[in-house]
């Protein structure tokens, strides 16, 4: 075992590697990327080398100033040795990369590599990590220590579970060891939920381990963050109370620090506790505590003694690392645990730290909040209506907002204003509550606007809390902003109304619906009578001493701190919000370059944003941070405080994906200025009208389609357009509600269903299954550079956000690349782009046999997914040039010309990775609707070698001799028969469904038939599939949307949890092939040695 | 729903806050300090620490889990007046017996609450703490004429107001069984708070309290194992008579001293005491051992600090304040007497340095054993 803990104490590292998290997936988000970061500037301020290693591209981590040497590589244990024995640290830290990062590290312990190349673990030493990370250990440690957790029975096998089920008795939980999110994890009340779900935990678990535990359903959740130096100073960062109690995952469960219904007394005890087990495990550097505290009995009946002295808790589990509990405490305090971990375990003590927030005091302190923080999660069943949405102890959410406000009620409106649900503000209900309100109020996404319409209906809060186990006080606090829903209803607007509502965080778009005014109106009242926001700081000390970041949030009181620097060349940068699918982390890395380059070019970067996830909320990535929802409202407000009575900076809304884009007409109508693209240019783009015209009078093609209003439009055009077409309401984000329909029957059933949702135009256009392609450019308005082209793998119709795309491209013709070029050129000059615009084209030749067969599909005068990734690969700065663009330096001044950048000597593939496993009930075939939670890279000097990491980075590689289902769509059977015979001179034995097997054996090929009606004996496909018979799955799909009904949805749906590759595209399965027809090796390497043939 | 009466904050450096009036309808004048811990307004309230005093809290929600019958720490409200940005009437704890607000009325103590309480803590953290009065039925300048006249805070001697009147035994928590031939401690209240006594009994410790005054022979009479010198409010430089008492008990018999108890054994030892610009009142005052180089996080109450220029080279300093090198604990090198500026009882605050009351108890059993 090497060296860790006492024995290294006072060597100080030299060299160090440090671990991403890899893709971001439910459960392990943008988090790691900010704790990633922080570790990297934390070892640079040390003087220490850093040697970084991720998968993801669309991380700032990535970026190469961060870290000495970047390598994006897939993150298994033979690229990490080849990375130790190229690089030769001496230290390794792994507990700043999430699940990812630390199960790696275990691994290249247990598989002797950092003792061979005498590599040490930094911070918490690998026996903590495995006292707790292992369930059995930990219980016992906890006994040991006097430290009290819920009866539970560590269960490797069924029979031992149903053993446990008997001792403890149902209702249970079921956790799987060592895995992310509570991925396999649930909660079982029957038999038959038990033994579906300890089975399926047992698959998930890479040491076949679960725990079966007494539920503590209905019991009040709390977590501590804590952190420990190597001279035994312990310190609480914050604690953090679930809203939800015990039975919903944390990350879904809506969040408040600090806790609000402790005593001093209840939160001691938990905190000693807290201490007491980060002493006993010997963690050096930060750790997440989870604890269960007996509810109020009138509540929640429990079994057991009533102490005057000391409510009953238990020990629930603990996070030996940093977690996104970790990077809420962090933003929600100020306290930047990550980076105090990363000195923790470069050998600083807490005292020897310096408290970046005050500049004087120390890390060896606790923060004292003097506001309210509310956590919402951002769930995906926006996109996933058929998606099981009730929650438990597998985490759900993509995302996450929050919000803060010195009361409760204002910092949860803001969080509900921060969520971007659309519709669904504060007031929303569901249309069916109308007539029959549910009696049950289970957890699931929507609980929170169902327990505002419940006390709506003069439920007694009382009996809430008994129907959902949330403690009164949070309901009656609901019940406060419901009452003052009605005041509001039916009151004059006085001011002092007007007053209260503010300060209880009712946004001016609320107030107006229900005291019959638009919003603008609300607002005007509230210049009238001078109801502005103030910004108070997040200091992590109450005031107590002055600070020196400013990190603010609104508040209706009296003194203002934030007070305005004009007379400086500023800019605001809008954030993009929580991450969701369709806008994700790619947003952020955006955004942060954004502010980094205003600060490199002397100019103040001032950003707002809502997600404590992110690096762009960190507290010195900007000059001055504004945690807000990023609203109309609030982004006006805080402009307004910016503005001091003078000229308000500029807003630049291109980097914030569709959040900040769409407040740029709002901004323009209040004579804001936008920096960049104006809002002209922006409408122009994305008005279908508008841009049809701009397009048609530039002789550039896009396929043939239009906007239409109603059915009776839309299927006359459809007819003379010719079927397949694409069909999707305009303006909508990541392909929400986007189908490609194969006939007038299906136009219909999509009508009803777009119509349903919302008004306003669907837009119809002409299918064409080719190949797609990707371009950013950034033009300042007389050339425009295209760093380069990217090509996607699966033809259009595909979501590009879902498909894999290569750099440079593979198969253009010389004249379609030029076509490319010339299109993009002349639409962002016609458009008038300042900045960044995102292309996307497909390849159809024979639509258009005169010309080169490029057509326009879609215009974006916005930054897009792919910027991180074409930066990255082409070395080309984009967002930086676009930000002196918008500073008014030419691309030439900058030392760019226009047209597109030369082909790099290098292939990169980015692949998307997805959630599925998580989303129950969620069909995983890929469509025109985005699906995917996060990408990876592959990058190589072939593509085979490019293509065979993306595929292994993104958990769909396959090898020689996998076996195969398969089970084929008769339109794509034709198409597969190279692939067939591909499969089988790989040795890959074949498994067919009905049809599918007929065709194999006419080709001449062995084949095994597999049934795919699950009512016909067995083994059916699910049985193949759950036994492991097959290691990989081609399903590809009829036309149109698939149904749940269908058997195709159950071979997807057992694939995905039995976590194998399951192929819905032929083109994605090709790709992931191929490869094995020279599985030679694949390099590791730095980007930058790709890159710049160093 | 009833709008609650206006009421102001008025600050004897003209600064007004105006606000909502909770609690009793009374005007309430004292020095105004704030707490940035963010649980404990119960106890706060009953530390006679706060005696002379107007407090606020900086957590601005307060009165969320109720009022219970379990949490004072003395038998009466301590502070003059309240201050508050929310005060909830909706609490929810199962021992809740009554909110805050009936709390604070039944108790006499005027609370202000809606004012921006982060305005005021950087008001009093610039320019320092501050005489000011909470009133409903004053102008502005009406209440500050009045403030002006009435005394200052550091001109008054709190610890007469808070202490006991007798000397009674403390026999809090009757389940605690206390053998007859239990170590002996003597606290001299000079404001104590009820769970340093807690704390001794629960060690197996027989407690005596004494008032403030009672004179050295007076203690040693009552045949005490240890004495321990309580925290209080106030100067310390106004308590010639307890550093007379403390002079005829160092080295006669273990010592603690904590918080004014410790500033009074620093008196002792020749030291000088000085008032801080704004005090330490919180949960997260961070304290490093100069022996071992831990910290240890802190609960503090306390307006005036130890010089240590003056201090007899007999005692060290052994704790600083991590963040302005103020002197946090002493250690005589000889006697067995040691003392922290800190309160290691808590209550409100972290439990880390419980194990001082262990230490004391040590010194009282090796005595025994030497003698």
């Amino acid at each position: 075992m090497p060296a860790s803990g006492d024995d290294s104490r006072g060597e100080r590292p030299r060299k160090v590697l440090i671990i991403g998290s890899g893709p971001i997936v439910i459960g392990q988000a943008a988090e790691f990327d900010y704790a990633g970061t922080q570790a990297c500037k934390a070892m640079r301020e040390e003087g220490i080398y850093s040697i970084l290693v991720n998968s993801n591209p669309a991380t700032i981590m990535t970026d190469e100033d961060i870290a000495d040497v970047v390598y994006i590589e897939p993150l298994t244990v033979d690229v990490l040795e080849r990375i130790i024995a190229a690089e030769r640290p001496d230290s390794l830290l792994p507990t700043l990369g999430g699940q990812t990062g630390l199960n790696l590290a275990v691994e290249l312990v247990e598989a002797g590599i950092l003792e061979r190349y005498n590599v040490r673990l930094l911070g918490t030493p690998i026996e903590s990590i495995r006292l707790a990370e292992d369930r059995a250990e930990f219980r016992a440690l906890l006994d040991e220590i006097g430290e009290p957790s819920p009866q539970s029975e560590i269960v490797e096998d069924w029979e031992q579970a149903v053993a446990a089920r008997d001792r403890i008795g149902l209702p249970l939980v079921i956790r799987p060891a060592y895995t992310l999110g509570g991925t396999g994890g649930g909660i079982a009340f029957t038999e038959e939920e038990y033994e579906r779900i300890v089975r399926g935990g047992l698959a998930a678990s890479p040491i076949t381990q679960v725990l079966v535990e007494r539920c503590l359903l209905g019991w009040k959740e709390l977590e501590y963050e804590v952190m420990r130096d190597g001279a035994d100073t312990c310190v609480t960062i914050c604690n953090m109370e679930n809203l939800d109690p015990m039975g919903v995952h944390t990350g879904d469960s809506i969040v408040v620090a600090p806790s609000q219904t402790l005593s001093d007394r209840d939160y001691q005890m938990l905190r000693t506790s807290a201490l007491k087990i980060i002493r006993a495990l010997g963690i050096e550097g930060g750790c997440n505590v989870q604890f269960a505290l007996a509810p109020r009995p009138d509540i929640t009946a429990w079994p057991g003694e009533e102490s005057a002295e000391a409510l009953e808790y238990h020990v629930i589990e603990v996070n030996p690392r940093v977690s996104r509990s970790s990077a809420l405490a962090s933003k929600a305090t100020g306290y930047p645990i990550a980076r105090v971990a990363a000195k923790i375990a470069a050998g600083k003590r807490l005292d020897e730290i310096t408290n970046s927030v005050t500049g004087r005091t120390t890390a060896a302190f606790e923060p004292a909040l003097d506001y309210c923080v509310v956590k919402i999660p951002r769930w995906p069943f926006d996109k996933f209506a058929f998606g099981d949405r009730t929650l438990g102890t597998q985490m759900k959410a993509t995302g996450e907002v929050m919000a803060i406000d010195r009361t409760f009620e204002a910092a949860l409106g803001k969080a509900v204003r921060s969520l971007e649900m659309g519709g669904r503000s504060i007031l929303w209900e569901d249309p069916e509550w109308a007539d029959d309100f549910p009696e049950e109020l289970p957890a699931t996404d929507e609980r929170l606007w169902g327990l505002l319409a419940a006390l709506r209906r003069d439920i007694d809060p009382i009996d809430l809390a008994q129907r959902t186990g949330i403690d009164p006080w949070f309901l009656e606090r609901l019940g406060r902003i419901v009452a003052l829903e009605r005041r509001l209803l039916s009151e004059d607007l006085t001011p002092d109304l007007l007053r209260e509502a503010k300060r209880a965080g009712f946004g001016d778009a609320i107030i107006g619906t229900l005291a019959d005014r638009l919003p603008d109106q609300v607002r005007a009242l509230r210049e009238e009578w001078d109801l502005r926001p103030v910004y108070k700081m997040v200091d992590t000390c109450a005031a107590e001493f002055e600070a020196v970041t400013p990190y603010f949030y609104s508040t209706y009181e009296v003194e203002n701190d934030a007070v305005p620097e004009p007379g400086r060349d500023r800019m605001l940068v809008v954030g993009s919000g929580p991450i969701r699918i369709g806008q994700g982390i790619e947003f952020d890395y955006c955004s942060v370059q954004a502010a980094r380059a205003l600060q490199a070019a002397g100019v103040q970067s001032i950003l707002a944003n809502s997600n404590p996830e992110t690096v762009s909320t960190d507290f010195d990535t900007s000059d001055r941070l504004y945690f807000e929802p990023l609203d109309e409202e609030a982004v006006r407000d805080l402009l307004d405080n910016e503005a001091g009575g003078a000229e308000a900076p500029p807003s630049i809304v291109q980097f914030g994906g569709q959040t900040a884009v769409n407040l740029a007409g709002g901004l323009q109508r209040a004579a804001l200025p936008i920096a960049g693209s104006s809002a002209e240019s922006i409408d122009l783009a994305e008005d279908r009208g508008r841009f049809e015209q701009l397009i048609s009078a530039l002789g550039v093609p896009q396929p043939p389609g239009s906007a239409v209003r109603t059915l009776d439009e839309a299927l006359p055009t459809a007819e003379a357009i010719g079927y397949p077409v694409l069909v999707r309401p305009s303006y909508v984000l990541g392909g929400r509600a986007m189908e490609v329909v194969q006939d007038a029957n299906e136009l219909v059933r999509f009508f009803g269903a777009a119509l349903a949702e919302r008004s306003g135009p669907v837009l119809i256009d002409k299918y064409l299954e080719g190949l797609e392609i990707e371009v950013d450019a950034v033009c300042d308005g007389e050339s425009v550079l295209i760093p380069g082209i990217m090509e996607h793998i699966e033809r259009a119709g595909v979501h590009s956000g879902d498909s894999m795309a290569v750099y440079p491209p593979q198969s253009l013709t010389p004249e379609q690349r030029e076509a490319i070029v010339d299109y993009t050129t002349r639409m962002a000059l016609a458009l008038d782009v300042r900045g960044l615009m995102n292309v996307q084209y497909v390849i159809a030749p024979d639509a258009d046999p005169a010309g080169p067969g490029v057509f326009v599909i879609e215009v974006n005068p916005r930054s897009s997914r792919t910027v991180p990734f074409i930066s990255k690969v082409t070395g080309i700065p984009l967002v930086p040039l676009a930000v002196h663009v918008m500073l008014g330096e030419s691309i030439i001044e900058q030392g760019y010309e226009g047209g597109l950048y030369p082909d790099r000597n290098l292939v990169a593939v980015k692949a998307p990775v997805f959630s599925m496993s998580k989303l129950i009930g969620v069909d995983t075939f890929l469509g025109p609707e985005m699906k995917s939670t996060g990408e990876v890279m592959g990058v190589d000097e072939t593509f085979d070698a490019a293509i065979r990491k993306a595929a292994i980075a993104s958990s769909v590689a396959v090898e020689r001799e996998t076996p195969f289902l398969l089970s084929l769509a008769n339109r794509t059977k034709a198409e597969a028969l190279p692939l067939i015979h591909l499969l089988h001179e790989h040795g890959c034995k074949l498994y067919a469904t009905e049809g599918t097997a007929a065709l194999v054996e006419g080709l001449g090929l062995p084949v095994e038939f597999v049934t795919k009606r699950l009512s016909e004996g067995h083994p059916n496909v699910v049985d193949v599939i759950n036994d492991g018979t097959v290691g990989a799955v081609i399903n590809t799909l009829e036309g149109g949307r698939p149904s749940h009904m269908r058997d195709g949805f159950h071979i997807r749906r057992a694939a995905t949890e039995m976590r194998i590759p399951c192929f819905t595209s032929l083109d994605t399965a090709r790709a992931a092939i191929q490869p094995l027809t020279a599985p030679g090796s694949y390099n590791v390497r730095p980007l930058a040695a790709y890159r710049d043939g160093e | 729903m009833t709008t609650p009466p206006r009421a102001r904050l008025v600050l004897a450096d003209g600064r007004v806050f105006e606000g909502e009036g909770h609690g009793a309808d009374v005007r309430a004048t004292g020095e105004v300090v704030f707490n940035t811990s963010m649980t404990g307004y119960q106890e706060a309230l009953t530390d006679p620490s706060y005696g002379g005093q107007i407090l606020t809290m900086t957590y601005p929600i307060q009165g969320n889990y109720g009022v219970n019958d379990t949490d004072d720490e003395s038998a009466r409200l301590q502070v003059r007046g309240f201050v508050v940005r929310e005060l909830t009437d909706l609490p929810s704890r199962w021992r809740s017996t009554q909110t805050l607000g009936q709390y604070l009325e039944a108790a006499g103590v005027p609370c202000i609450a809606g004012i921006d309480t982060r305005a005021l803590t950087r008001h009093l953290r610039s320019h320092g703490v501050v005489m000011g009065t909470i009133t409903r039925d004053e102008s502005a300048s009406e209440a500050l004429a009045r403030l002006r006249s009435e005394p200052a805070y550091g001109t008054e001697d709190y610890v007469a107001e808070v202490s006991t009147d007798s000397i009674y035994t403390f026999n809090h928590e009757a389940a605690v069984v206390v053998p007859e031939n239990a170590p002996h401690i003597v606290v001299l209240d000079l404001g104590v708070k009820r769970n340093i006594m807690r704390h001794l009994r629960r060690r197996g410790c027989r407690v005596t309290a004494v008032p403030h005054d009672t004179g050295a022979e007076d203690i040693l009479s009552l045949g005490p194992d240890g004495v321990l010198l309580s925290p209080g409010p106030g100067d310390p430089m106004l308590l010639d008579h307890v550093v007379q008492s403390a002079r005829g008990l160092a080295g006669r018999t273990p010592l603690m001293g904590i918080c004014l108890g410790h500033q009074v054994l620093g008196r002792l030892f020749g030291a000088e005491t000085f008032k801080l610009k704004f005090g330490h009142r919180g949960a997260n005052h961070p304290v490093r051992d100069e022996v071992t180089g831990r910290v240890y996080i802190t609960s503090q109450n306390h307006g005036y600090a130890v010089d240590p220029d003056g201090l007899d080279s007999a005692v060290e300093v052994a704790q600083v304040h991590l963040n302005d090198g103020t002197v946090e604990g002493m250690q005589h090198r000889e006697l067995p007497l040691f003392t922290i500026q800190y309160h290691s009882e808590a209550s409100p605050g972290p439990h880390d340095t419980e194990f001082l009351f262990d230490r004391f108890l040590d010194s009282v059993r090796n005595k025994d054993a030497s003698s």
